[in-house]
């Protein structure tokens, strides 16, 4: 059947969506939604604006007139439609998403823990929301304050000696770092010869990418058989010829680098930048700063660790924090305390009181500074949320996260330990990778087929296929907030699914059945790329 | 933890199923040398008092009154109905949709967002979003250079300075030349690109040219002669627009862009003192294997019904590690569904009347500070939405209205010494004719 002459939701009796989403008024409520273009009625109308005054066109009439040459001729087909339909198009749409708000998401490496409301509050409160990033600091101390007091505790977090809030994602903190790495070698005259960065096996593949991007050449470093990054391996390939080490710990396989502290000197005594990639702190609050171990750099996940929403894709925020070394490279503009003493101004934050005198500004003259990796200061609105996150858990709430969080990944990973293999069988931190290659070898049921089939039960899947060093990889992060009882229901479900891998395989292979549409034709999309909709197509 | 679920009997059960008598106990395998010293940190907050916490903060800002404040963010009406849209959390609490059967929302929408940029800029392909105008911009220069296997590119200085910074800062990874070309900022000149001098430093190693338009100070430029000057070198026009002026400028794709870039925080994005915005970012089909980020694109599923995945993904990093397009990771779905919203609502019409406002607004705002005598047009050029106005002691002026709850504008004495005494002022649909008066007054009483 083609694309074309597929059913519409009209005629789709199939009961897809149940399992997510109840239905009140049965079929009126439609499970595929068209295109909002083809909804679209030539003169319709949804939000409307004044018109100019008499005045203010006479003013303009004496100044220079938009030539016609620049001028569109043909309006933009933006669809037209009612403000009630437009609503309605973007609830329905909302109905064929999975999120944390409906159930359990143990996305491995996501962190897809609860995104507290209050946070939501905050950042929309208008002295937030309305300041302009170029507004005098005189009038922007309230947001200045916040990304200062932010970077002081993720400073105190982190155990580095400074934090840019600026970068806009992970990806771009590693960006960020590794410029800075750069700079630091080219400081001391060499940047010629250090041309490498060596990143383990098990990396997130921006690691790979993010060397590429300043021009290194990444080398990968295998994994030992305990889960680890191999340490002869490692120091067999340092040299002076190595800019930095990039290393996530713990690592994707949820696994602490019980070496790190030879790991973290080995590296430096190759006069190379150690790097962690932070994106599994969730794992380690109150139990290892990476600054006080030894490392210069790390990129913090604010949409991982401090609860701000991942928002269907983003945006998320990547501070780094550097050791003393790598200050003076620091992205510009750095948020300052220009005026008062840090130690008081902090106190006074504690106790929820504005320093008297205290004046916050931005530096932008940093002479060694790598420069700017976006615009203004940074995803101000994601500090917000994470600054009140830290504040409504204290350093009591943040040690609690990651102990819950590692002991609900534990009580998983003790939990399948049956009906999955567990090619590393050790103590895990915040995420435990599982292998479906028992399921894969003797049944034929791939780790999709598992993945879909849990989408059935309800939950949405593991990440899958991920670290590429585990085969047939089910990668599990319950987080800290489920309850025991979403713990126990998802250990239920997977041991029914492994069960039915070796009772009725075939059933695995055709799931999802209960979500709005089934399986999709990925290959046939990437060969014959349809991006957009387009006026002349067909009305679906 | 404020938000933990468990009691101390579920703890204890975990504990035991584990085989473990303590947490602390999973945590063992961290060496001792390098566990931590401190962890200072404050106490909790229950929701009582960290709103009061937040609400001290948040008043800190002084949200001025009156603002003429642009320079690449601009203050819009966001309708009511897309802060709702945006408000779901069954949007803003999923993540970048992997289990494509459960996120035919986020798909979808992400899908109507790139065909809403192609209709504004007239170009045949989107991406689902970027960090921010400078960094889609940034990620369009190295685009180019992979194009063209050229390693030199050239860009106006009447592109916003910021945004030069970041260019300038991701093309220091791969060791890429940035050429500036000088616009006409002589007293009477037109403050608009140079065709002659971008004629000048085109030869046949730079990659593209890149230039904003309208240009930072408001200009409208010469895109069709720039282009062709480009385009004589086999280079690439990277067209840095402005989204809401698309309601009534000529689209990129129709005077011969080859890649556009735009911030798209004026679509109903908050200002949020900078972030987060989302970057827009659109090319020809012929170079869509080369674009950076995620893209949607339709298809079907096992039963025919039509359905949405992410596509094309062998570009991006999950995929080809080391030899991927960018790092890119995560787009701003968000901030792309907040665009999505706001287009849907206001239509064509309402952009253009939004556009509309905008340019005769500062028209009046340009008229009457020189019919009041209080300072004259910077520049010769016709200009869209923002005009550079040369006022007398402006730094003083400035920050003694600033102390008043009116922001006049953004200083370019700071990145253009040229510009002394010149203040680029920014309309928008939410400027007023009271906001125009109040300012030629404030300004008056300054003299």
């Amino acid at each position: 059947m083609s694309i074309a002459e597929g059913p519409t939701a009209a005629d789709d009796a199939s009961g897809r969506g149940a399992a997510f989403h109840s239905s009140p008024g049965g079929e009126e409520l439609t499970i595929v939604e068209r295109l909002i273009f083809d909804a679209s009625r030539e003169g319709r109308r949804g939000v409307r604006f004044p018109q100019p005054s008499s005045r203010a066109q006479e003013a303009a009439a004496g100044q220079p007139a938009l030539p016609a040459s620049a001028m569109r001729s043909q309006a933009p087909r933006l669809p037209e439609v009612s403000e009630l339909d437009l609503l309605r198009h973007f609830n329905r749409l909302a109905h064929l998403n999975y999120a944390i708000d409906l159930n359990f998401y143990p996305l491995g490496s996501c962190t897809m823990k609860y995104n507290p409301k209050v946070n939501e509050w905050a950042a929309r409160l208008p002295g937030f929301a309305e300041s302009h990033p170029l507004d005098p600091d005189a009038l922007a101390q309230g947001s200045l304050a916040v990304e200062w007091l932010l970077a002081e505790q993720l400073k105190e977090i982190s155990g580095f000696s400074a934090v840019s809030l600026q970068p806009a994602a992970g990806a771009q903190g590693e960006l960020t770092g590794l410029l800075m790495a750069r700079a630091y070698h080219r400081a001391r005259g060499e940047s010629g010869q250090r041309t490498k960065v060596l990143v383990p096996d098990s990396a997130h593949g921006t690691n790979p990418a993010t060397a590429t991007m300043v021009g290194y050449t990444a080398v990968t470093i295998p994994s030992n058989d305990r889960g680890g990054i191999d340490l002869e391996a490692l120091r067999a390939a340092l040299g002076p010829d190595v800019a930095a080490l990039m290393i996530t710990n713990p690592s994707t396989l949820g696994i602490f680098e019980d070496q790190i502290d030879q790991v973290i000197t080995a590296v430096k005594a190759a006069g190379a930048i150690a790097y962690m990639d932070g994106a599994n702190l969730n794992a380690i609050l109150g139990r290892f700063r990476p600054g006080e171990a030894g490392f210069d750099v790390m990129h913090f996940n604010l949409h991982k660790t401090f609860s701000t929403p991942h928002g269907g894709g983003g945006p998320g925020a990547g501070p780094v924090g550097v050791s003393q070394r790598l200050e003076p490279f620091l992205p510009v503009p750095l948020p300052t305390l220009v005026e008062g003493d840090a130690d008081e101004v902090r106190r006074d934050a504690w106790d929820g009181r504005s320093t008297p005198g205290a004046r916050f500004a931005l530096d932008w003259d940093r002479p060694q500074s790598i420069g700017k990796v976006r615009m203004y200061t940074g995803n101000v609105g994601m500090f917000v949320r994470a600054y009140t996150y830290i504040r409504s858990n204290g350093a009591e709430g943040l040690r609690e996260i990651s102990d819950d969080a590692v002991l609900a990944a534990n009580y998983l990973r003790v939990g399948l330990a049956d009906a999955y293999d567990l090619p590393y069988d050790r103590i895990c931190k915040h995420e435990v990778v599982f292998s479906g290659r028992r399921q894969k070898r003797q049944h034929g049921v791939t780790t999709l087929d598992i993945a879909k089939a849990i989408l059935d039960a309800g939950i949405h899947p593991p990440t899958i296929y991920f670290p590429l060093i585990v085969e047939e990889a089910l990668m599990i992060e319950p987080t800290e907030t489920e309850s025991l009882e979403t713990l126990d229901r998802f250990i239920g479900v997977m041991q029914r699914i492994a069960d039915q891998a070796t009772t009725d395989p075939d059933a695995l292979r055709k799931a999802p059945l209960t979500t709005p549409v089934g399986r999709l034709d990925e290959a046939s999309a990437a060969r014959r790329p349809d991006l957009r909709w387009r006026s002349e197509s067909r009305a679906w | 933890m404020a938000y933990s679920p468990h009691t101390d009997a579920d703890r204890e059960r975990m504990l035991a199923a584990i085989g473990v008598a303590s947490v602390d106990d999973l945590f063992a395998d961290i060496p001792s040398s390098v566990r931590p010293t401190s962890f200072e940190l404050p106490p909790p907050m229950v929701e009582q008092q960290v709103r009061a916490e937040l609400a001290r903060l948040a008043n800190l800002n002084r949200i001025p009154e009156i603002s003429f404040l642009g320079a690449g963010a601009y203050r819009h009406l966001i309708p009511s109905v897309v802060w709702e849209v945006i408000g779901r959390s069954e949007f803003s609490t999923s993540y970048t949709p992997y289990q494509p059967e459960v996120s035919q929302g986020t798909l979808q929408s992400i899908y109507e967002f790139q065909s809403l940029i192609c209709e504004l800029t007239g170009m045949e392909v989107a991406t689902a979003s970027h960090y921010d105008g400078a960094t889609a911009t940034a990620e369009a220069a190295l685009m180019a250079c992979r194009l063209t296997h050229r390693d030199r590119i050239a860009i106006s200085s009447a592109v916003n300075p910021q945004l030069r910074r970041v260019l300038a800062t991701y093309c220091s990874g791969p060791g890429i030349q940035i050429v500036e070309v000088p616009a006409d900022l002589a007293e009477g000149g037109s403050g608009l690109t140079l065709v002659g001098a971008a004629a000048a430093v085109l030869d046949e190693g730079v990659a593209c040219l890149i230039v904003q338009h309208p240009n930072f100070f408001g200009g409208l430029e010469p895109m069709l002669e720039l282009g062709d000057a480009a385009h004589a070198v086999g280079a690439q026009l990277v067209a840095v627009v402005e989204p809401v002026s698309l309601a009534m400028l000529e689209p990129p794709g129709a005077y011969g862009a080859d890649l556009v870039a735009a911030e798209g925080q004026p679509l109903g994005i908050p200002l949020s003192y900078g972030g987060p915005y989302v970057g827009l970012m659109a090319a020809p089909m012929s170079a869509v294997r080369q674009m950076p980020g995620r893209l949607v694109g339709a298809t079907h599923d096992v039963e025919g019904r039509r359905g949405y995945v992410l596509t094309l993904q062998a570009r991006e990093q999950h995929i080809r590690r080391e030899k991927a397009a960018s790092n890119i990771c995560t787009n701003q779905a968000l901030c792309a569904l907040a665009a999505t919203a706001y287009l849907s609502a206001v239509g064509p019409r309402g952009l253009s009347e939004v556009a509309e406002l905008s340019t005769v607004q500062a028209r009046h705002l340009a008229a009457a500070i020189e019919e009041a005598g209080l300072g004259e047009r910077r520049f010769s050029a016709p200009y869209f939405s923002e005009v550079a106005v040369r006022v007398p002691d402006a730094a003083r002026r400035h920050a003694a209205l600033a102390e008043q709850g009116i922001v006049a504008g953004h200083p370019l004495w700071r990145d253009y010494a040229e510009l002394g005494d010149t203040l680029l002022l920014a309309a928008t649909e939410l400027t007023s004719d009271e906001h125009v008066e109040r300012l030629v007054d404030a300004l008056k009483a300054t003299a």
